[in-house]
């Protein structure tokens, strides 16, 4: 029985945890606002936002009810434009009018979801704030610029918006139905226990929903969000551990990972979008082995450690050994990964990850590479150095690392270092480019790790004469 | 006045095709479509999906009582395949299940055996192997090849786009119920519900007054719902007369993508000539349309290729010749621009390279060339109120275009990592369908006795803010508050043999119709209140809801005078025929006056490329239109803006590609990218050109719906300028789109190396 409060009503449901949240709230509940324009999480139409009771308090955020499971939102509180809807139009609702953003209508309610959301959110508001957490939502009739001046008006409203309890504040001032302010009581008498154990495992679902709709929707699965204890990061004896639940919002929201990463969240702005970070989790983006996944990427160039447990058997393996071929794990079908880690890196080292897509934002990388370098005194002292796109598995690139390591930092070292790279990999023709410029994009996002982390030492010029 | 639309789209409330209720029985059906790009059908066995639980009944071609064509120009397009299968997603077969799940389950059960035959994709080859879908037509004016030779400069070369796809977010979809006596009513998600309700006439063999069509609104459109939404609603009605059920279909996106065509590809070449003072004295374009597998509206496409093959331009001596290629890809169709900008964008490559190899700027070509008063275009028509000049004038005093390319400039020689380039796209596109006899409109208006108003007329709302226009119009007529007119549903038994909503001329076309019905009843309410008042006809009006007589206002307001009018037993209800005057157009001479009136404009447009990377960043599109005098202009805005990004994206991002065997690689939103908020120009800033506008256009607002996204042609060039501005090796290439890919493969290209576009 999957129990969860669709907008202000108790919904009690025998249907397949597996189900869609999206069907269950257009065909099952006839709320029709929520709108189909993909089924992959790619346009943002069926965006609705998910309230969850933490810590004392609700949080809210965005999710693409087209990949969530409705295990995954049991006791929760999910929320469509209805359930949005007042007797007058909310600000969001009245600054996308006031700024005409809205032309054939259809994309125009995930918009004002996002924007919602946007709203409920504990951070001080910004233009920019705004904007991100609609940068899942698509609008073909590309209304864009109207919409950037909706956001904006949007963002200057919420100025005096209490941060830390933002609901009451918006409730009073008319942004969402009072029914709100009692969800997080009626949330709490949700009984909830972890299943993990199901046909499929799930995290976020956002892979799994997009290979295999037709057969996930009718599978009792075993939901990893459905256990919070799996859900934390932890920073000890400058060893980062972070559970196999946690999202990449969770990530972006880390202070530690902040201070060491400083340059965090402009990686992960490059990946995916808003609503699929707010439910798509980092060990999800491992063990669905895609070869140009982004944080399998990260993660390699941090020489991670993945923990892998069944039936309170545990287990670890490195990352970087993880993968055995294409789509092939170390990893027997009953195991989840429990946690993840890797060491902080040292003061004299750097990190960086970088990616090229056919569109910047909310695209599959065509080519991804993250790189930890640690150099003292011009001389390199060890290198893990990643790459996507470029082989059937996400490529730990051993012998560019073994390279480098010892060696002079100098245009001579990297350029070298960048023919071992060619001899590494193995790209392929494909929808997301030609072998050629798959092997010059690696190269020149390898030359931007230098450019980017040494940049008194290493330019471009000199990189590519 | 914004969107009449505008609170049921925050709402969710507006509902689309598959939001309707869905009634009591009513069956899903899901398309079975051709696993290959061409071949012969040796066998076909239903039998297991059809005892599949669940399954009702699954149609094939066999099972159409009428005929089994759907093609609207030229009848070469089944329904459902029979025998042959020319291109992958071609439909062959309809599952009608209780759900959806089942319908798709059954589906993977068919079992069939293709015998393949040779897979055409480039429409080169296709002309080469004689596979055209109708014979080639010519606009030619003058005699370049006797001028060529007396050219100071002469510049060949070719210019190829690929497609684009329009994604619409709303997918195609319609749900058919039958009615009482074999009539059946299709709700369908279409541009253009008379060729539905014609199509469907046909295939079930019934008269066109057994099919009713019924359109609330579109999620999108951009084209290709004008001729592509009519399978789907043929289908769903065949299968709701045969089963007696209500059928549903909402395509499933990749299905969607995989069976509909795009906007075409085109392979051209080119030959300009030019003197030393830069007049273009001689062009030569010959273009090779992609057609895809069956004509659709191909001819159509081509045509106005052939009418826009000299964009902006007066060009003496001029031979454009077009082929459409037949191929083994869905049907391409139409899409905002409607071959204009494929035939433009051959002409800015030629300006283009022309400008390299003698040693200016592009836009000193441009400039030296644009149309005047009185010049003569290749296809006959003469130009009049020509604008050209002015939007060119306007943007150089607006955004001082050497400031700006100083700036640009300065900051390539400042930096090394990135590059920046710009580039100037003039626009002119002739508004009506080129096809004269569609050129007309009809509207019904019902005044009802409480003085409230509904409005009918064939405009299809699907964003372009039609609906709100129809609004004021009426409101405009009558000088009553707008919120007393309802716009109806887009309806065949109420305006019949409509012309689709397309080639930007909805508002004009339907809008003169709904003015003439109101007219006629306001002649008629004038009478009454004449009769009411006792005084003279010439001096009554009506003002702001009131009957304002020799200038003063009466006792009779809006209300009373409709209750005066409804009591005297006079008529509220009157329908208003439009067809546009003048236009005309003589194929056997390739000769005419095809356009109405033309739409001028001129945009400036900014690119940064990373030249690490070879990611690209739009810092600002500067841009003087000619909107007449804009009825709405939140809506003509929201047209400019999105139609410059669409032009961007097809451009840059949006890389259509199908692999020799005829498959669509990019089939999915995760491979096909469109623009999204991050990936639009910085900075839009929009200028009016100020005129008073064309009496052809309704209100002397002229047509916005598609001229705007041409200005995204220049994006091709402001990024090939960038690219060059890192890499003098760097050698031009004209084939759209420029993405992020051929930026990178350009920026390191060596001198002499062949780099494969």
């Amino acid at each position: 029985m999957v129990e969860f409060i669709l907008n202000n009503e108790t919904i009690q449901t025998d249907k397949p945890n597996g189900y869609l949240l999206l069907d269950l709230i257009r065909y099952d509940k006839c709320l029709t606002g929520t709108k189909i324009g993909c089924r992959e999480g790619d346009c943002g139409a069926c965006t609705i936002l998910i309230g969850e009771w933490v810590n004392g308090r609700m949080n809210y955020s965005s999710a693409t009810s087209c990949l969530t499971p409705i295990g995954n939102v049991h006791g929760k509180h999910v929320v469509t434009i209805e359930g949005l809807n007042m007797d007058q139009l909310s600000p969001v609702q009245q600054s996308m009018i006031d700024e005409s953003g809205t032309q054939c209508g259809f994309c125009t309610v995930g918009f004002v979801v996002s924007l919602s959301g946007y709203c409920l959110e504990n951070a001080t508001p910004t233009y920019k704030g705004a904007i991100a957490s609609i940068d899942g939502n698509i609008c073909r009739c590309t209304g864009y610029k109207s919409i950037e001046r909706a956001a904006s008006n949007i963002a200057a409203s919420l100025e005096k918006k209490e941060i830390d309890s933002p609901i009451e504040w918006l409730v009073s001032n008319n942004f969402i139905p009072s029914y709100f302010t009692g969800i997080g009581d009626r949330l709490q008498k949700i009984a909830s226990t972890p299943t993990l154990n199901g046909h499929q495992v799930v995290g976020g679902g956002t892979d799994l929903y997009v290979q295999r709709p037709e057969e996930m929707v009718e599978l009792a699965v075993g939901s990893i969000s459905s256990d919070p204890s799996l859900r934390f990061i932890s920073v000890e004896d400058e060893t980062c551990t972070i559970g196999g639940g946690t999202t990449v919002a969770d990530l972006s929201e880390s202070k530690e990972l902040k201070s060491t990463f400083p340059q965090l969240n402009d990686y992960i702005k490059l990946v995916s979008s808003s609503p699929i970070r707010n439910i798509s989790t980092i060990a999800g983006n491992f063990v669905n082995a895609s070869p140009i996944g982004d944080f399998t990427a990260f993660f390699l160039a941090l020489d991670a450690q993945i923990h892998l447990a069944v039936n309170n058997k545990a287990r670890s393996v490195y990352l970087k050994d993880f993968y055995k071929g294409y789509k092939e794990l170390d990893k027997t079908g009953q195991e989840i990964i429990s946690k993840i880690s890797f060491q902080l890196p040292t003061k004299d080292s750097c990190f960086n990850f970088e990616k090229i897509s056919k569109r910047e934002h909310l695209d599959i990388a065509s080519v991804n590479s993250a790189a930890t370098i640690r150099a003292l005194g011009g001389e390199i002292l060890e290198a893990h150095i990643s790459a996507g796109g470029v082989a059937p598995i996400p490529k730990y690139l051993a012998e560019t690392g073994a390279f480098l390591k010892g060696r002079e930092l100098s245009v001579k070292t990297i350029r070298s270092a960048a023919e071992v790279i060619q001899s590494e990999i193995s790209p392929i023709s494909d929808a997301r480019g030609s072998e050629d410029y798959k092997r010059l994009a690696l190269r020149q996002l390898f030359f931007a790790h230098f450019i980017k982390l040494f940049p008194d030492q290493i330019a471009l010029e000199s990189l590519t004469i | 006045m914004k969107n009449i639309d505008s609170i049921g789209h925050v709402t969710g409330r507006s509902l689309y095709l598959d939001d309707l209720p869905t009634i009591q029985g009513t069956l899903f059906g899901v398309v079975f479509d051709s696993p290959k790009a061409h071949g012969k059908i040796k066998s076909a066995d239903y039998s297991k999906a059809e005892d599949f639980p669940g399954v009702v009944r699954i149609l094939t071609s066999k099972d159409i009582p009428g005929e089994n064509q759907i093609g609207g120009i030229i009848p070469d397009e089944p329904l459902f395949a029979d025998g042959e299968v020319h291109f992958m997603g071609q439909p062959i077969a309809f599952i009608l299940a209780d759900t959806e799940t089942i319908a798709y389950k059954a589906k993977k059960l068919i079992e069939m055996e293709i015998e393949e035959l040779p897979v055409i994709t480039d429409p080169r080859e296709a002309r080469a192997k004689d596979q055209l879908i109708f014979p080639p037509r010519t606009f030619q004016v003058g005699d370049p090849e006797s001028v060529f030779d007396s050219c100071d400069y002469v510049i060949e070369g070719e210019a190829d786009n690929e497609g684009q796809e329009h994604l619409y977010i709303e997918t195609q979809g319609a749900y058919s119920v039958p009615m009482e006596n074999g009539h059946v009513r299709i709700s369908s998600s279409t541009q253009g519900p008379t060729a539905v309700q014609r199509t469907a006439a046909r295939v079930l063999g019934v008269p066109m007054h057994k099919v009713e069509v019924d359109v609330i609104r579109l999620g999108g459109g951009f084209g290709g719902k004008e001729d592509q939404a009519t399978p789907w609603g043929v289908m769903t009605a065949l299968a709701a007369q045969l089963t007696k059920r209500p059928v549903k279909l909402a395509m499933h996106r990749m299905d969607d993508m995989r069976m509909t065509g795009k906007r075409h590809p085109y392979r051209s070449d080119f030959k300009i000539g030019l003197s030393k003072d830069l007049k273009i004295l001689a062009y030569e374009a010959t273009f090779h349309q992609n057609a895809g597998a069956a004509a659709d509206l191909s001819p159509a496409v081509m045509e106005r290729t052939l009418f826009h093959a000299t964009n902006s331009y007066f060009i003496p001596n001029v031979k454009a010749t077009a082929y459409s290629c037949r191929t083994n890809l869905p049907p391409n169709t139409a899409f905002r621009g409607f071959g204009g900008p494929q035939g433009m964008f051959v002409i800015e490559s030629a300006i283009a390279k022309a400008a390299e190899e003698i040693g200016v700027k592009p836009r000193e070509i441009q400039k030296a060339n644009l149309l005047n008063d009185g010049d003569e275009m290749p296809y006959g028509q003469i130009m009049d109120q020509c604008l050209a000049k002015n939007s060119w004038d306007s943007l150089e005093s607006s955004f001082d275009i050497k400031k700006l390319e100083a700036e640009v400039e300065a900051f390539n020689s400042e930096n090394s990592d990135f590059k920046k380039g710009i580039a100037i796209q003039p626009i002119c596109f002739g508004i009506s369908f080129t096809n004269t006899m569609m050129n007309n409109a009809r509207a019904l208006v019902h005044v009802y006795s409480d003085g409230s108003v509904g409005v009918s007329t064939g405009a299809v709302e699907m964003g372009q803010g039609v609906n709100t226009k129809m609004v004021q119009v009426a409101a405009d007529a009558f000088s009553i508050d707008p919120s007393r007119v309802k716009l109806e549903t887009t309806n065949t038994t109420r305006v019949a043999n409509t012309s689709p909503s397309a080639a930007s001329a909805t508002s004009d076309l339907n809008g003169k119709a709904l003015q003439i019905a109101c007219n006629k009843i306001l002649d008629r309410l004038k009478e009454v209140a004449v009769k009411k008042l006792g005084v003279d006809a010439s001096t009554i009006e009506l003002k702001d809801e009131k009957v304002i007589s020799a200038g003063t206002e009466s006792d009779l307001d809006w209300k009373s005078l409709i209750q005066e009018a409804f009591v005297s037993r006079v008529s509220l209800t009157e329908n208003g025929h439009y067809s546009t005057p003048i236009i005309h157009f003589d194929k056997s001479k390739e000769k005419g006056h095809p356009f109405a009136y033309h739409v001028y404009g001129a945009a400036i447009l900014t690119v940064t490329i990373d030249c690490i990377r070879g990611r690209y960043d739009f810092d600002s599109v500067k841009l003087v239109h000619d909107f007449g005098k804009s009825m709405n202009l939140p809506v003509d805005h929201g047209q400019i803006e999105g139609g410059l990004v669409q032009g961007i994206g097809w451009m840059t991002m949006e890389e259509l590609l199908y692999d020799k065997e005829g498959k669509l690689m990019s089939n999915a939103l995760s491979t096909y990218k469109i623009p999204d908020i991050y990936s639009v120009p910085k900075e839009i800033a929009i200028k009016h050109l100020e005129t008073e506008g064309h009496e052809a256009a309704i209100q002397k607002s002229k047509a916005v719906g598609e001229p705007p996204l041409m200005y995204g042609l220049g994006a091709y060039f402001a990024i090939q300028n960038a690219v060059k501005a890192f890499n003098p090796d760097y050698q031009l290439k004209f084939h759209a789109p420029f993405t992020p890919e051929k930026v990178l493969m350009g920026l390191y290209e060596k001198v002499g190396e062949v780099v494969p576009d």
